[in-house]
């Protein structure tokens, strides 16, 4: 220090000694610079959590690819078994899908809206089959529907229509276990909307269902499509309550989860491939949700 | 059509015919109350077909609920909303009119353009929801964007037009609707200072096209007075002033509505020599006393910050009959004079000119003389509203 401000005072040594001591300072600036840059750095604590974290994702996923039989996947896939469980997977979960968004989005709009005492508990209600265990829902399915059932009896009497292990009844657990994802994701934006729309669409002359049709639901509309989405690829994942209300009956009722999980056990290389299938499609959904709609719901 | 049937209420036969033929008008005759928790709404008020009544009042004077109110957004608690022979509201009957069957136009302060509807098809929105079919309500609507300027915004949505277009829209898409009433909740105040002036003038335009009643609320005076044929004020849910923008502004009955116009208001009681008004705040005044009152009677006295005169001596056989010492507090300057702000008996705001500041080496905390002729200074009946004493 005493050094340095003599040499301050003096100005014939000031350049050398500003040359002198600029040669040490260049590596410490490059450390002060380090120093800096640390501070953006993720300290080892969450970083080494996180690290394990997406690799636990990552492998099974890896180990899927790794383990795929290519050479075979075409024949595999052209089996007449394996595309009748894809085909039944793609039209069972879009007709819940069908039914989710017909049963759902006005149940939803009431949840949202209605000013009736109980509300709140018909709504945990709705969003139940969330956190219950599909088995769980297949049961009670069965208990309600099944031929014995509370309302499967009097169907049976009336119609002759049974639901448990037929393709409908597929339908029906799918709807049971994947609408809550849409009226879940449906009621939030009906709840968060601006209501200040309808009411200038109600000075305008509109109807409460005229105002619902063209203000409430397309200002919901990209909640929507993202709980169609998730509705449906909740659907076409679909195992337990579909084994236990539908049983698995190839044709009718076995899906592809339900193939896969069947097919690991007698070939295990058609469920590696079926199961590829599945991770495809859950991609392009992922895939087609972030570009089209996520963003474009946050932008509104 | 059909759509008639069901719309028994509708003043004019055919609401989803052409929006360009307009409905019987008749006059909007409030007389009612509406309450709201602690809030009391009392309304008593007329508007005749083609007359535009602006509506004045500090914020939370219930301006908003008013208009809400009329378009049936509100129920009343009590009493009736009439428009021309329709009954909108009538709480002793249970008559309710729901806003979409209402003959009535709102256009609310932030707009409310429907984001996902270009411009064409918000204006399209009414006849769409009577029932007509896209192309036709398109049709309709055409003509409305010539009318308010909006041609070749068509296709435009609410997000891609400036602040004044939105406005026009918004006009636009209530009188496509072929209202009996149009309401207006502050109309200017989502624009900015420089617009505001130019589609104040368009608007004014516009209101007077339209032949029914017409409400603008606003708390701002000068867009009030330009734009309405009649002023309402309201204060505290209360209507406490009504008559042309000029009567009001002359003779304004509470210190809002004073101080909104730049006016002197001092209440106080008619001295036994006639003439004299002994102020609430203390002082008297000696004023001009327009009408036939007798000594004793509550009193408003106005005047004019430019009829006061500001000395820094006593003036010595001054004509002006008042003549008392005050104490200068706040000097602002608003445009080419200096408005004072005189603490005294009575306070007093007086305009000079920023010449006359330098002269008289004016700065607060100085004693000054002020003086103001009793012609300049003129006495009215208080009306019985003004429930407490008012001074600047």
């Amino acid at each position: 220090m005493t050094h340095h401000s003599g040499a301050s005072a003096g100005n014939v040594p000031e350049p050398r000694d500003v040359r002198d001591r600029s040669a040490p300072d260049v590596p410490d600036q490059n450390a002060r610079d380090r120093d800096v840059r640390d501070r953006d750095a993720v300290p080892w604590a969450l970083g080494v959590p996180a690290c394990v974290g997406a690799l636990f994702l990552l492998l099974p996923l890896l180990g899927l690819l790794v383990r795929a039989p290519w050479q075979g996947l075409g024949g595999i896939l052209a089996d007449s078994q394996v595309l009748d469980a894809l085909r039944l997977s793609l039209v069972c979960a879009t007709a819940a899908t069908v039914i989710s968004v017909v049963l759902g989005v006005p149940l939803a709009w009431v949840l949202a809206r209605a000013r009736v005492r109980g509300i709140s508990v018909l709504r945990a209600l709705v969003t139940l089959p969330l956190v219950l265990p599909p088995v769980v829902g297949g049961v009670a399915l069965l208990l309600a529907f099944g031929r014995q059932g509370v309302l499967g009896r009097p169907l049976d009497a009336l119609t002759g229509v049974t639901l448990p292990f037929t393709t409908a009844g597929v339908v029906v657990a799918e709807t049971f276990v994947a609408r809550p994802f849409l009226v879940v994701t449906v009621e939030g934006a009906f709840r968060a909307a601006d209501r200040g729309y309808e009411e200038a669409a109600a000075t305008l002359g509109a109807s409460r269902l005229t105002v619902f049709r063209r203000v409430t639901l397309p200002l919901a509309g990209p909640s929507l499509v993202a709980g169609t989405v998730l509705c449906w690829a909740r659907a076409l994942g679909e195992f337990g309550a579909t084994i236990t209300f539908a049983g698995s009956f190839p044709g009718r009722t076995q899906t592809m989860p339900l193939a896969v999980y069947l097919a690991l056990q007698s070939d295990p290389e058609a469920a590696i491939a079926l199961s590829l299938v599945l991770l495809l499609v859950s991609v392009a959904v992922l895939g087609g949700l972030r570009d089209r709609w996520l963003r474009a719901g946050s932008t509104l | 059509m059909s759509e008639d049937v069901a719309r028994p209420t509708w003043p004019s036969g055919h609401p989803a015919d052409n929006t360009m033929a307009g409905p019987a008008r008749g006059a909007l005759l409030v007389d009612g109350i509406v309450r709201r928790g602690d809030f009391t709404l009392d309304l008593h008020l007329q508007v005749e077909p083609g007359e535009v009544l602006g509506v004045l009042g500090p914020n939370g004077a219930g301006k908003t609920t008013l208009l809400r109110t009329l378009a049936g957004l509100e129920a009343l608690s009590d009493g009736t909303i009439r428009l021309g022979d329709l009954v909108l509201d009538d709480a002793a009957r249970d008559t309710f009119v729901p806003p979409d069957r209402r003959p009535v136009g709102l256009v609310f302060q932030s707009y409310r353009l429907f984001p996902h509807l270009d411009v064409l098809d918000n204006i399209a929105f009414a006849s769409r929801s009577r029932g007509a079919s896209r192309r036709a309500s398109r049709t309709a609507a055409r003509p409305w964007l010539e009318r308010l300027e909006l041609t070749g915004l068509a296709t435009r949505r609410p997000g891609q037009i400036s602040g004044g277009q939105a406005q026009r829209v918004a006009l636009a898409r209530a009188l496509a609707a072929d209202p009996g009433l149009l309401l207006l909740d502050e109309p200017l105040a989502a624009l900015d200072a420089r617009t505001r002036l130019t589609v104040r003038a368009e608007l004014r335009r516009h209101l007077s096209q339209f032949g029914g009643p017409v409400l603008v609320v606003t708390h701002d005076p000068l867009e009030a007075m330009v734009m309405a044929d009649r002023l309402l004020v309201l204060e505290h849910g209360r209507v406490v002033q009504q008559g042309s923008p000029a009567h009001v502004a002359a003779r304004p009955a509470t210190e809002y509505v004073a101080r909104l116009v730049g006016l002197n208001l001092y209440a106080g009681r008619l001295g036994a020599p006639a003439g004299t008004v002994a102020l609430d705040g203390g002082g008297s005044l000696a004023a001009t006393v327009s009408t036939d009152l007798r000594p004793g009677d509550p009193v408003l006295v106005g005047l004019r910050p430019s009829a006061v005169t500001l000395h820094t001596t006593r003036p010595e056989h001054a004509s002006p009959r008042n003549v008392w010492p005050g104490t200068v507090e706040h000097l602002e300057l608003l445009g080419d004079r200096v408005r004072v702000q005189v603490a005294g008996a009575p306070a007093a705001l007086v305009d000079i000119t920023p010449a006359a500041v330098a002269e008289l080496a004016l700065a607060p905390g100085q004693a000054v003389w002020l003086s103001a002729k009793a012609t300049e200074t003129v006495a009215y009946p208080s009306p019985v509203v003004a429930r407490r004493p008012v001074s600047p």
